[in-house]
């Protein structure tokens, strides 16, 4: 029962692509649309568009070429524009890895502190509540300007997107810790120590995970949106360059990409926050 | 057996009111002792503020007024010797049955070694009749057994004293009469002096040496202290035959169904709350019970049975 119905969703997921490809293909079909309509675009577009053959707009087959492309040879460089696919995403997931990791090791201790003390609660709260809804992208200038470095730059918006769900979600999991859990340490003499790291942890660490789950998430959405403003490397610099060089192709196998890696992210999540969770 | 291993005296517990009225006085004078290896029940309403004085023994409540005095020195905070079993087992659902009570464990002997520590949890779950379940996390253990790793992980630090909040509150009657017996044949062989809350009326009979009543809050009351004349080799398959049961019940039963109200309202005129009064309904009525009282298994209705107060 459960195998068949499993079947058929992955049958009728492969259906709904097959759809969309055969949608996309049809429009875009050489001599469809009104495409040289515009003299002026079409000089600016060259031959391609000149002869009125082919849409700027790729077809499937040449997406599936390009890609088939990248992943044969995703870490090639030729000049500083010029780089694999492979490379620049490789510097967006350091990018974020680098800026998550800081960001955790920041929220989950001072979570910790505001959790564990309601006068810290109170008093982390406005700033919290200021800070949070803030883009991170409008750090952005404020970064440049102090740090003076663009790839720094990047890894502190990354930084500062990440450090909020996983503080509140850090505080909300120590402050919800059952009461009965503590008093069993009380009663057993337990130092604050080892409470912390063998009572509260544990218990509050499905409640982390989530957070550091969002965080991830957050964070390789902001990555490309970064990239593409301060340049350089990356996936979202990359994205923007094709832009500039017009390979629709190329933006879209790296958007594939893109969805790709954040899913990889979050099921890798998903993973370590099921191994800490418990049921009651 | 040296006499008065913990003394409670003038407790009291109050919280300040709602509305910045006079607060709000839960109990107060409330005295009683326990001598070493005695068994002790406490009865009464919910709300009479039993748990609040078991949290004061345990340490994990202060008292607003009065001391409590274990073996010669005065509670402050908790201590591992005082052993609790909590009311919802508080297990924690991360760990498995026998490294819930190693973390009991490791915390009393911090120094033991790792095999030391494993053949005293071992121990203590043999006792309570969980071997074979050493490795299952709490989720996958009936209540029963849930709360028979509480006791294990409260006996395993081998307090000095163990205190019981409502241990069986939410067990059916057949898991509950199971741990009962194993709770009395533990209490036997290691002489442990027990603190107990209970609303089970049966069950107090079963275990208990002395059982407290408490009368309805606020300002609750130990109105009286029945002492279990019934011989300590109690099983709780012939208990209810002895002719000094269903007095000593009746009585109880009795205090819970009006007198306990009737106390709040108005105390005899000559109670003391410093030396609450001592009775044994058990003896009362003993040798000379009707037949009618000792055998059929009916329904019972409270009987009215004469206090000597």
């Amino acid at each position: 029962m459960l195998r068949s119905s499993r079947l058929a969703a992955a049958l009728l997921s492969f259906l709904l692509f097959a759809l969309f490809v055969a949608v996309w293909h049809v429009m875009t079909l050489p001599g469809g649309g009104g495409q040289a309509a515009d003299s002026e675009y079409a000089k600016l577009l060259g031959s391609a568009a000149a002869s009125g053959q082919k849409s700027a707009m790729p077809s499937p087959k040449d997406v599936a070429l390009k890609m088939w492309e990248h992943v044969k040879d995703p870490f090639y460089v030729r000049g500083t524009n010029d780089q694999g696919i492979g490379i620049q995403i490789s510097y967006s997931i350091g990018r974020v890895l680098l800026g998550f990791g800081l960001a955790a090791l920041a929220a989950i201790p001072l979570g910790f502190l505001i959790g564990m003390s309601p006068l810290f609660y109170r008093a982390f709260d406005p700033f919290i509540q200021v800070l949070k809804p803030i883009s991170p992208l409008a750090w952005m200038p404020l970064a440049l300007f102090t740090i003076k470095d663009s790839a720094t730059s990047s890894i502190f918006v990354i930084f500062i997107c990440s450090l909020w769900p996983m503080l509140i979600n850090t505080a909300f999991g120590v402050s919800a810790v059952r009461r009965e859990w503590l008093n069993v340490a009380r009663t057993l003499e337990v130092s604050a120590l080892r409470k912390a790291f063998q009572v509260v942890l544990p218990a509050a660490a499905p409640t982390i995970m989530t957070g550091m789950r969002i965080s991830v998430g957050i964070a390789w959405l902001v990555i490309v949106a970064a990239e593409m403003l301060v340049g350089g490397t990356g996936i979202g610099y990359f994205v923007w360059n094709e832009w500039n060089n017009l390979s629709i192709s190329n933006i879209l196998s790296a958007i594939l990409l893109i969805g790709l890696v954040g899913m990889l992210l979050d099921q890798i999540l998903a993973r370590l926050a099921r191994a800490v969770t418990y049921p009651e | 057996m040296s006499a008065e291993f913990l003394k409670v005296e003038g407790l009291s517990k109050s919280y300040p009111a709602p509305g910045g009225g006079p607060p709000l006085l839960v109990f107060d004078e409330v005295n009683f002792a326990i001598d070493k290896g005695e068994f002790v029940c406490i009865v009464g309403h919910s709300g009479c503020g039993k748990s609040t004085i078991l949290n004061i023994l345990a340490g994990l409540d202060e008292a607003s007024g009065g001391v409590v005095i274990m073996d010669g020195r005065e509670i402050a905070g908790p201590s591992l010797d005082r052993g609790v079993v909590f009311q919802g087992h508080a297990l924690m659902p991360w760990l498995t049955a026998k490294k819930n009570v190693a973390f009991a464990v490791k915390s009393r002997w911090p120094d033991a070694d790792k095999a030391r520590i494993d053949e005293i949890c071992q121990r203590y779950l043999d006792l309570v009749g969980l071997t074979g379940a050493e490795h299952k996390k709490p989720a996958e253990l009936s209540g029963g057994m849930k709360q028979r790793v509480g006791i294990a992980r409260a006996f395993a630090i081998e307090p000095k004293m163990l205190l019981l909040d409502e241990p069986f509150g939410a067990l059916d009657a057949l898991t509950r009469g199971v741990i009962q017996d194993e709770l009395l044949k533990i209490c036997a062989a290691t002489h442990q002096t027990v603190f107990m809350i209970t609303h089970d009326v049966d069950e107090a009979i079963l275990l208990a040496d002395k059982i407290m009543l408490m009368s309805n809050g606020p300002r609750a009351r130990i109105a009286e202290i029945v002492r279990n004349t019934l011989p300590r080799n109690r099983s709780r398959h012939t208990i209810h035959k002895d002719p000094q049961y269903y007095p000593i019940r009746n009585h109880l039963v009795d205090f819970l169904v009006s007198r306990s109200k009737e106390f709040t309202e108005q105390p005899p005129a000559d109670f003391d709350p410093r030396h609450p009064p001592l009775v044994t309904p058990g003896l009362d009525v003993a040798p000379a019970v009707p037949e009618s009282l000792v055998a059929p298994r009916v329904a019972l209705k409270p009987v009215v049975v004469s206090i000597r107060n």
